[in-house]
Formats: C-alpha cells, structure tokens, sequence
C-alpha cells in the first residue's frame, strides 16, 4: 500500500503534516533547533507576539501539578518590530510554515500587529489568541464576550489577507457559538484549547505559589476537555480546527483528529520531551498506514456515535 | 545541546541524603564545560511534565555523574533508579564559569550541590586556588576530599559548627581576604543558595573584584523557550531586563544581577 498522505490545509497554509508547536511552548524557533529537525513539522507556532515588548509576570512563573503544568508566563515577548527583527530572519531560513501568534489590550492593538505581519515576508499565517488567562485586562474580555470577540476578528480579518486562527479560550459557556462566529467573520480555521484558568497553593506559607496568584492549566490533565471542546466546535463549523490540550504522544493526537481536529498542536509535552512533535507524526502515519486510511482527511471527525 | 538515553552505571548515597549518579552518556560527557547542567527526565513518574536539573558534577569520557539531594517528588522517585535503567538527558544546557583568569587567585564559594557544580572549575582550572564551603553541618559539607586532591586548599564552614568553623561561608572569607591575599586579586566562583551568592556578590564589588554566580531558579523548559526561569538582570541605562537562567546563565557575574524580586 502507499504511504498515507500526511498533508493538510489550514486556509491557505499548506502543511506537510498536521503537527504543529504550540505558541509559548516552543520560543520562537532558535531555542529547540539543535533538538527537533523543523523539515518534518506541519508548522511551528511562535509566542505570543503584541504591538510594543512585554516584560511578563513577576517570578515564579510556573508549577508543576499532577499530569499538568499551571503557568503565569505574562506574554512576555520582545514585540512586533522585536520580533522580526531578530527572529524572521532565522524562521524564513527553515523549511517549515510560521504561524506567528498575535495578542492585544485594545482592538486598535490586535489590528496594528495583524497589520505589520500582512507585509512580512515568510509568515504563513496568524493564530489570534483571545484567550490568554495571565493578563488582566484586553485578551481575557476578548474571549469571553461575543460582541468583543467578533470586533477584534473582523478588525484584524480588514487588516490582513493571512491566514486567521483564532484561538479559542477553554473557560466559556457556548463554544459552539464562539466557533460560529470566528467563521462568520472570516476566519479561516480556529485553534483550542488554551490553557485553562488555575491556582496552585502553598500550604504552608499560605500563599499562592505563582508570581501572578493565578495562571493556565495546560498539560495531559486538560486534555479530556479539549477534546470535549474540539468536538463540540467540530460539529458547528466546516473551518478547519487545530486541536490542541495536553498532546503527549500519536494516540493522544488520533482522539483530537477522531473527535473533528484537522491538524494538532504540541504545547507541554515539549518540555517533557523535545522529540515529541515527531514522534507524533511517525506514529499518526504508522496508525493511517495500519488501520489502512489513504490519508488524514479519512480520520478527521470519524468518531462513530 | 542535545537529547541523549543515559544508562545507569551507578547510584549511592554518599552522605546528608546526598546520592550519587553515574551517568553513561558517550554523546553528551564530551561536550560539558564547568557550570553546565542537564535536564533530567524522572523515570517512573508518569505525572511528572516537566524535567529536573542538575550541575553536571563529573564528567570524563563517556560519563556523567550528578549529586543530588532528595527533597521533593523528583528527587525521591530518582533513587529508585537501578543499575542499567535508561533516563533521558537534555544537554548540556546553559552557559558555565569562564576559565579563572591566570593572574588571579580562584576562590571558590559553595554551598549544598554548589560544590558538585563548582568540581570541573577547579578540575580545568590552569591555576589552583581555594575553596569556601559552607552548610548546616557536617553532613552537608560535600566532596572535601575530591578538591584536595586537585590541590585547592579547603576551608569549611558550619552553621552549627559541627565541622570547621562556626558560622557562614562568608565569616569564614573576610579573615582569608585580609591574612592571605597578599596584594594578589581574587576571582570568585559561587553557587549556593541565594543568600550567600549575594553576599559574595556583594563582597566582590567592594572590593572592586570579579565573582561569578550559578544562579539557581526553578525551570520549565531547560532550553529558553518558555521563559520560566528569569532572573533580573541589570541593563546600562540602570534599569533591567530578564534574562533566562537556563540561556544566558546560570553563570552571571555579580554585577549584572539584580537581587530585588519585585517587578
Ligand atoms: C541550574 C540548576 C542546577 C541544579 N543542580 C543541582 C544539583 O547539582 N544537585 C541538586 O541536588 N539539585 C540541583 N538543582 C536543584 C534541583 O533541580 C531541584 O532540587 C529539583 O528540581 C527538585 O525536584 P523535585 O521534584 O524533587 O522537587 P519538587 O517536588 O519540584 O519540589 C520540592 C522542593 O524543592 C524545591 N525546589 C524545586 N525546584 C528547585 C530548584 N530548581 N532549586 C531549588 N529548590 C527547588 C521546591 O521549592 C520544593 O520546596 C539545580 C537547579 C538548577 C536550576
Ligand atoms: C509556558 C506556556 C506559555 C504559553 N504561552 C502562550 C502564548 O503566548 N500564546 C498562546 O496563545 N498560548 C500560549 N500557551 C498555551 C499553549 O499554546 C496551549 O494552548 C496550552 O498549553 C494547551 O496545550 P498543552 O496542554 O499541549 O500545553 C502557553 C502555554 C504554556 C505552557
Ligand atoms: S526554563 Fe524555559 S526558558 Fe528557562
């Protein structure tokens, strides 16, 4: 038999595979370039990137939980200007698609960065996170407020004709509405889930563990309801989804795609293990090739109910 | 940098709870310079995201060996490790202590698993010096015997005065830096707890010298990726900006740190 065809689309993005990096797990490329062979990943998702550089939350800035991790990084990123300077021309080297991830405190703010990257050479397309739990003000509301979601997708859809991934917060009520209304004001996939709000404390000193009191759960603990999500936004939109919570390995990545996820990312498990992007996409072909599918697009949203 | 399957030659207890492990890691030993760590995936705990690291303490060859202190659910499931048991290694990671400089005297400052990453410096050193080693008490005052036999003389300290001198690394360094300097100038290399990498920072500026410190922050990612591991690091114009332990440091000379935590 042939080999299964591994390739997606996301918009206009083409991908190789349907495995990508998710944002903040894996810098902005440089950091894990002597570990991972960037030629075989679907695409490499960069950091959260905002219009003037963030200095983040105070230290500490992470804790490890049972199966999970709960983190309060503040999005600190060198800005737009920042980051093209110093790492587009690194990424563009590289033979794989960057989706740089985009966050703002106003609208004005989310327009202004979509704007910039509409005229950078080498990026493939932009992931919209609404949905960050580690800022106080701006992305949080965008996310959880359907008016304000919609006024920052359709602002950055006017401002820019890359490829839009809104990325969807894990902690609101109508999923499925959220994902309508991602399509409905021209988005061209959706991505979820972020990680989810948390706390962690410290029982002796009787005070929270993070810097910031309260950070995102991510990590293998979150993935049932990722799934869950992804499932849920799968049956009310034909945009392509990218799944995302708690990837540690193919099986995990085959539920995402069984359950409606066009492509997948890997967030934590790339600190647990650096070859775990790959080891997903040698495992996703070996499953296509032993359950005997041509290709990705035959798992995609097979889930038998 | 790299990822590499480490086989388990040998794990003991040496003392205080410390323990030995002796690392077969062919791909990596080779590369460790002093001051450099490893990631460490923990076998067996399966609930466990993020790895531990660790100085790299020895280093010859093909191997690699690590002290480390059980103190919490990592470090615990690490002494089951047998003989022959595979671990996962991420390294080496970070930037290490330069070479003490040749016109100074090297005087080494630790504290706890300070003297295990403080080893290959005085190991590569081309000029011998001395070391400064503190801790509670006895059982705490690790690898003596290891720097003697390089030849670097060893002054140990106590805080309950069990082994040594009573009192702090640093009450026993003020004496040594009047009585024996003689008019030559002294290089710092410290890693210990923060306290004492700041008093020794701090005794370095007064006196116009140079120390360079092993920072120790909790970490997430090991590779500077994931920007847990920041630490203040003092820019010209007098303000700051992170930098990533496991990146830029964890070495850092006294005066790029700033101590204050808040933002
Ligand atoms: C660059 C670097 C080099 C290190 N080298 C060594 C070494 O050579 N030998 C050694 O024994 N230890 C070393 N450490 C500390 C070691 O990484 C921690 O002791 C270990 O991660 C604890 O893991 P755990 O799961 O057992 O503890 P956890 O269950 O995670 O925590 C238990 C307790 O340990 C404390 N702890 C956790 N992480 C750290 C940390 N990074 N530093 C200090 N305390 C911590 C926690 O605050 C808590 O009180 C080093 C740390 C760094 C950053
Ligand atoms: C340390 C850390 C930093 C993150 N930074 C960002 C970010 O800047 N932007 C964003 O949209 N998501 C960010 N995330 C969320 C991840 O991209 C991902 O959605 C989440 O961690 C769930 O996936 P996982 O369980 O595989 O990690 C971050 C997650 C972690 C752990
Ligand atoms: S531990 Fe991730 S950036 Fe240093």
């Amino acid at each position: 038999m042939a080999k299964p065809d591994l390739s997606v689309k996301i918009g206009a993005i083409r991908m190789r595979n349907p495995v990508m990096t998710a944002s903040g797990t894996f810098g902005y490329g440089p950091e894990y370039a002597d570990l991972v062979d960037f030629s075989r990943l679907g695409a490499i998702v960069v950091k959260g990137i905002s219009r003037e550089p963030v200095r983040g939350n105070a230290t500490p800035r992470t804790v490890e939980v049972a199966s999970g991790l709960i983190n309060a990084i503040g999005l600190q990123n060198p800005g737009v200007d920042g980051f093209v300077k110093e790492y587009m021309p690194f990424l563009r080297r590289h033979d794989v698609p960057v989706i740089v991830n985009i966050w703002g405190r106003t609208i004005e703010d989310y327009a202004f960065v979509a704007e910039r990257f509409d005229a950078v050479d080498g990026v493939a397309g932009l992931e919209v996170n609404v949905s960050c739990p580690n800022i106080k003000e701006g992305s949080c509301t965008f996310g959880s407020n359907l008016d304000m979601f919609k006024r920052v997708i359709a602002a950055v859809r006017a401002k820019t004709k890359l490829p839009l991934i809104p990325k969807l917060a894990p902690d609101i009520a109508g999923i499925k509405t959220f994902a309508k209304a991602a399509e409905e004001c021209g988005a061209d996939a959706i991505s979820l889930i972020n990680s989810i709000p948390a706390m962690a404390i410290d029982i002796e000193a009787r005070r929270p563990v993070l810097g910031n009191v309260t950070g995102g759960l991510s990590g293998p603990a979150i993935k049932p309801i990722a799934v869950k999500m992804v499932w849920e936004a799968a049956k009310a939109v034909k945009i392509p989804i990218v799944g995302i919570g708690g990837i540690s390995n193919a099986a995990d990545a085959i539920e995402f795609m069984i359950a409606g996820a066009t492509a997948v990312a890997v967030g934590t498990a790339n600190f647990t293990d650096p070859a775990t992007a790959l080891a997903v996409v040698d495992g996703l072909e070996a499953y296509l090739a032993g359950h005997g599918l041509r290709g990705v697009a035959e798992l995609v949203g097979s889930l038998k109910t | 940098m790299l990822l590499e399957d480490a086989k388990v030659l040998q794990q003991r207890e040496i003392q205080g709870g410390y323990r030995l492990l002796v690392l077969a890691a062919p791909l990596m030993a080779p590369k460790v310079q002093p001051g450099q760590f490893v990631h460490l995936r923990v076998p067996h705990l399966d609930s466990a995201v993020l790895r531990r690291p660790f100085s790299v303490y020895k280093a010859d060859g093909g191997t690699l060996s690590i002290l480390y202190k059980d103190v919490g659910r990592g470090t615990s499931a690490m002494k089951a490790l047998r003989d022959g048991e595979t671990v996962s290694l991420l390294g080496p990671l970070g930037h290490g202590f330069p070479a003490p400089a040749k016109d100074k005297v090297p005087v080494l400052v630790a504290g706890g698993y300070g003297m295990a990453a403080l080893y290959l410096v005085a190991k590569t050193s081309a000029v011998k010096g001395v070391v400064f080693v503190g801790g509670r008490s006895a059982q705490d005052v690790l690898c003596v015997p290891e720097f003697t036999a390089l030849g670097w003389t060893v002054h140990v300290s106590t805080d309950d005065g069990s082994l040594g001198v009573k009192g702090l690394v640093t009450d026993a360094l003020e004496p040594w830096l009047h009585k024996e300097l003689k008019g030559r100038t002294p290089e710092f290399f410290a890693c210990g707890p923060n306290g004492m990498l700041k008093a020794v920072g701090e005794r370095a500026i007064r006196g116009n010298w140079t120390a360079w410190l092993s920072v120790d922050r909790k970490m997430g990612c090991g590779v500077g990726a994931c920007l847990t591991c920041v630490q203040k690091i003092a820019t010209p114009d007098g303000g700051w900006t992170w930098e990533r332990v496991c990146k830029e440091g964890p070495v850092f000379e006294s005066r790029q740190i700033v101590w204050k935590d808040e933002t």
